[in-house]
């Protein structure tokens, strides 16, 4: 009941605030969203005191909060609100909520029109994202799923940059040819498992495809079906990370949408894909991904890893606008997290798992303080601001420690992620010989990060201060600084203490190296 | 316990008949009232009662065979006519479309002379269109499709004094007499073959049939679904019928009527012509598959390029009807028929909520001349919030977006496509529904995200009885996303009754 709570709080809640008056919307919309954000920290609690070794919810782990009701019978399958958190959901899930609730304060600033409208959506959005991090139902998951593009339209076409309607048009475009892409791919699948399944239970599916219940499908043999549909479920997944090259739709949604759009955008949208990643590709078909069925596979896949990981960082660098800077380094952390996965070893896929909670805070955290930065100084061009360290000090504070952070500093969440990853990806048996290869490359992206958030700063923060825009500069309101510090505080709980979450990420990644391919 | 009489098994036409008939006594009693309210209230208590009558009987197991825990299939007028759960279906279908449209006209009227007429034509053309699905003989679907289409007609060229509306109703007329002409000749071929119209004695007589007046005769009744049903390539009058018709009749005529008549279609063929015992002569499954094919891509190609957005919607109208015929063109040997037709008819069923309500906004932007391009609706989100959120509702369910019913609807033709071996089908309904998201959008950008052109819109009033229609048929569509198992688990066993 937890979890259908949740999702009620925040759709309900989203239908008062679209009738709440604007000048009160933000107010009710966060005082909603905070239900759920106490609510799954307090889930969190729970899960870690009682539910810590329930294992992987597909791979016959015991779900905790799980809840399957029947919802109806479609052409011989029956599609369920099949809800359930394991190691890999709850930490995402608790993610969403809480990054939600801190968005909305940050949106109080910039956002000064159509609120309840826009505040209404954010609250729809999160609905959709607590659904696709719990749906334990193919169907249902796939709702939720297409269900965010729709809140995610209007909030970038509607309170985005001046080219807003471009961007909005080019997210929703590429992000729904992609899900339709990767729907097929699945499809064929189910198609292929015929009779052996009974529902669209993505438990039930994961026992018939690892279990070799595939058989051929309109003349294609199981073991290629399998391949075939690996890639279009890759393609479709890789498009929402996004990783080089599918990613050209992020600087664009990213640069256009409001602040607190990107964070969401940033901290919790991207992580669908990379979550869909590790649920389906590398569970569900870990033998494809392994390279057991095609050799080249898992070398083709920590390719994309690196390339995306050196290419982000590379466009980072070129950026001369915060916001972009910010918006390109998140292809190359995502980058990491797909690194991790292909390895299939504890560590890496904990790892990559583990970088998908710390990117979301860090991200969000970056957006925000640029987003504070930009409401004061009205420009985010590296080149027209300086020395704003004396003017705003707890915002640039703050936003340094993000930077650095970013950087992988230890003590920080990054530091641990990424560490994770890179001890994971060094032995990684999928990758051979070649494993220490790939990770060297990927941590050459570290240098890379490093120079530019350095460069970035050194030039906006530090110095004399200088601004070439009219505007009085001086420091932030608290509403503005709060939610940042918020993260900040859980950036460095997660560095201090990986365990808070690494713990049970590992008790649900685990069993998906113990599972045998099956054709 | 009261026992009904049998003949109240016809009650959704019934009470629309009788319904139209009552319009005419007021009417005739006082001829000049102005009295608006009265009209609609009674046509909107007709159409109500209708569709009310249409759910209890489908609840209490009227149409269901006693073995499935029904209350029998009724045969009435010696095989003429037959009420089974199909023929209630699409009574609801039929009823419930009138309804809004009934409660949107109220205001879209206002003003407009013969209000009565309109009001007792929508009557009339709502009993054809029931009976239609009711039918179980040649005659009989013949005389229910003229009844259904004759009011239509008129209806098209309801706004006399504007030409697009006349021009409309002319085209609507000549295309509609020369298919009944072609449709009528069929079903002569087939009586001159088989010496029956009941379609039960049709199919019984078909082993000693003549193959060559047989196959002519198929072919012509093809074409007349395919004209009913604006299929390619019997579709050109729909576009021209649906732009210039006033926006609730194009709502009307693009639902309820497009569902009577694939009713219509699947009895006819499922029934008279099992493709089991035809095969050899014509393969109507074939054709449909072509046809379909052909309708969903043409329709969707053609939308794609409208600049007008009522035009638009026409078009996309005929895509989905070829998204419909997936219902008789998946019926090959190894599908399992009862849930192809099933999903047809749960296409239809959710289509009738989603399109009725993306036609009655039609009707609010033209009640106020907010004009007929993309770039006229730019901003309307702001002056009309409600009303644009539902259209948004309407238009993202008929691209098939998790929003609304459209989107299980169409995943359950999928599924019938895939089950059947058709995968081409399933390609083509794929291919399609991801293109129509980029004209769908194109309307939903411009209401929200475009800021309107010269200084915005001058609304001052915001009809009553149209954004009734509007919001109710957006919560069903909405609905519809959380309650598609009813719709789809009726529509299935009925079907079943079928094959």
């Amino acid at each position: 009941m937890w979890i259908a709570a949740l999702l009620a709080v925040t759709f309900l809640g989203a239908c008062v605030t679209f009738l709440a008056p604007d000048r009160y919307a933000g107010k009710v919309a966060t005082a909603i969203s905070a239900v759920p954000a106490v609510g799954s920290l307090y889930m969190y609690w729970v899960y870690l005191t009682q539910y810590e070794t329930t294992g992987n919810a597909l791979l016959g782990g015991d779900a905790a909060f799980a809840q399957t009701v029947e919802w109806f019978e479609i052409a011989g399958f029956s599609v369920q609100y099949s809800v359930g958190l394991d190691g890999v959901s709850m930490p995402l899930l608790t993610l969403t909520a809480v990054l939600t609730t801190l968005a909305l304060i940050s949106s109080w600033t910039p956002i000064d029109d159509r609120q309840s409208q826009f505040y209404g959506l954010m609250l729809l959005m999160e609905t959709s994202l607590i659904g696709v991090f719990a749906a334990l139902d193919f169907l249902l998951w796939f709702v939720f799923w297409e269900g965010v593009l729709i809140p995610m339209y209007f909030l970038i076409g509607v309170w985005g940059g001046p080219r807003r309607k471009y961007a909005a048009i080019k997210f929703f475009v590429y992000t729904n040819v992609a899900s339709l892409i990767m729907f097929v791919g699945f499809f064929a699948l189910l198609f292929g498992l015929g009779d052996s399944i009974s529902s669209l239970g993505l438990a039930e599916i994961t026992a018939a495809l690892t279990g070799g219940e595939l058989s051929a499908l309109a003349g294609i043999e199981p073991a290629t079906l399998k391949v075939l549909a690996f890639v279009a479920m890759f393609f479709g997944f890789a498009v929402k990370v996004p990783v080089f090259p599918l990613h050209t739709w992020l600087p664009d949604a990213h640069v256009e949408a409001p602040t607190p759009v990107s964070v969401m955008l940033a901290g919790v949208l991207l992580k669908m894909g990379t979550y869909a990643l590790l649920r389906f590709n590398f569970t569900m078909l870990g033998d494809v991904a392994r390279g057991e069925l095609v050799a080249w596979m898992p070398y083709a896949i920590a390719a994309i890893g690196v390339l995306s990981v050196i290419y982000g960082a590379m466009l980072a660098l070129a950026q001369r606008d915060l916001k972009r800077i910010v918006a390109y380094s998140s292809i190359s952390s995502m980058g990491y997290v797909i690194l991790g996965l292909v390895a299939f070893t504890p560590h890496g896929m904990g790892g990559a798992t583990f970088q998908m909670i710390s990117h979301g805070l860090i991200s969000g955290l970056m957006f925000m303080a640029v987003g504070v930065i930009y409401n004061t100084t009205h420009t985010r061009m590296v080149g027209d601001m300086s020395g704003l360290a004396d003017r705003m000090p707890w915002t640039v504070g703050i936003f340094v420690s993000a930077a650095f952070g970013y950087m992988g500093l230890p003590l920080m969440s990054g530091f641990a992620a990424e560490y994770l990853v890179f001890v994971g990806s060094f032995g990684a048996p999928t990758l051979g010989t070649a494993a220490p290869l790939f990770t060297a490359a990927a941590m050459f992206g570290i240098v890379i990060v490093a120079g530019y958030l350095l460069w970035a700063m050194q030039r906006s923060i530090f110095g004399p201060f200088r601004l070439e825009t009219d505007y009085d500069v001086g420091p932030a309101p608290l509403h503005d600084v709060a939610p940042l510090a918020v993260l900040l505080l859980l950036v460095i709980a997660l560095g201090v203490a990986p365990d808070l979450s690494y713990r049970m990420i590992q008790h649900a990644v685990n069993p998906i190296l113990e599972v045998g391919g099956g054709v | 316990m009261v026992q009904l009489p049998t003949w109240a098994a016809l009650g959704p036409s019934l009470v629309l008949g009788l319904t139209a008939l009552v319009l005419f006594v007021v009417d005739s009693i006082d001829p000049d009232s102005e009295n608006v309210g009265l009209l609609a209230g009674i046509a909107g208590l007709g159409t109500f009662t209708a569709a009310g009558t249409s759910v209890w009987y489908l609840i209490s197991g009227t149409g269901l065979p006693t073995e499935q825990g029904g209350r029998g299939v009724v045969d009435l007028f010696a095989g003429q006519l037959i009420v089974d759960q199909m023929a209630l279906f699409v009574g609801f279908i039929v009823a419930s479309v009138a309804f809004l449209v009934v409660l949107a006209s109220y205001d879209y009227l206002e003003g407009l002379a013969y209000q009565a007429e309109f009001y007792s034509l929508v009557m009339l053309a709502a009993t054809g269109m029931t009976l239609l699905g009711a039918s179980n003989s040649l005659a009989t679907a013949f005389i229910s499709l003229e009844l259904a289409s004759l009011p239509s007609f008129a209806l098209v060229a309801f706004l006399k004094h504007n030409k697009g509306s006349v021009e409309a109703g002319l085209k609507y007329f000549l295309v509609g007499a020369l298919s009944s002409g072609i449709m009528a000749y069929g079903i002569s071929l087939v009586y001159a073959a088989t010496g029956s119209l009941q379609f039960g004695a049709v199919a019984e007589a078909l082993g000693d049939a003549p193959a060559s007046v047989l196959g002519v005769g198929i072919m012509m009744l093809i074409g007349g679904v395919a004209y009913k049903t604006s299929s390619v390539p019997f579709h050109y009058w729909a576009p021209e019928a649906y732009e210039g018709a006033p926006a609730p009749i194009s709502a009307f005529l693009s639902s309820a009527s497009k569902a009577a008549a694939f009713v219509l279609g699947f009895r006819v063929f499922v029934t008279a012509f099992p493709i089991g015992t035809v095969a050899g002569t014509i393969d109507w499954v074939l054709v449909f598959q072509v046809l379909a094919v052909a309708t969903m891509t043409l329709g969707n190609f053609a939308a794609a390029t409208q600049e007008r957005v009522k035009r638009m919607l026409a078009y996309s109208s005929i895509g989905h009807a070829g998204y419909v015929l997936i219902g008789l063109a998946a019926l090959t040997s190894g599908a399992d028929h009862s849930s192809v037709l099933g999903a047809g008819m749960a296409h239809l069923l959710v289509y009738g909520f989603m399109n009725t309500g993306a036609f009655l906004f039609i009707a609010l932007a033209e009640y106020w001349d907010v004009g007929r391009t993309f770039e006229d609706y730019n901003g309307l989100g702001s002056e009309a919030p409600l009303a644009c959120a539902a259209m948004t509702v309407f238009l993202f369910s008929l691209a098939g977006l998790p929003i609304g019913g459209g989107f299980w609807s169409k995943f359950y033709l999928l599924m019938a496509t895939v089950n059947s071996g058709t995968w081409i089908l399933g390609a083509a309904l794929i291919v399609n529904s991801a293109l129509s998201l980029f004209y769908y959008s194109r309307v939903v950008k411009a209401m929200w995200i475009e800021d309107p052109v010269d200084g915005g819109f001058d609304i001052d009033h915001y009809p009553v009885g149209l954004y009734t229609a509007i919001v109710s048929a957006a919560v069903i569509t909405f609905g519809l996303l959380f309650g598609f198992g009813g719709v789809s688990a009726v529509a299935e066993s009925a079907a079943g009754l079928l094959v």
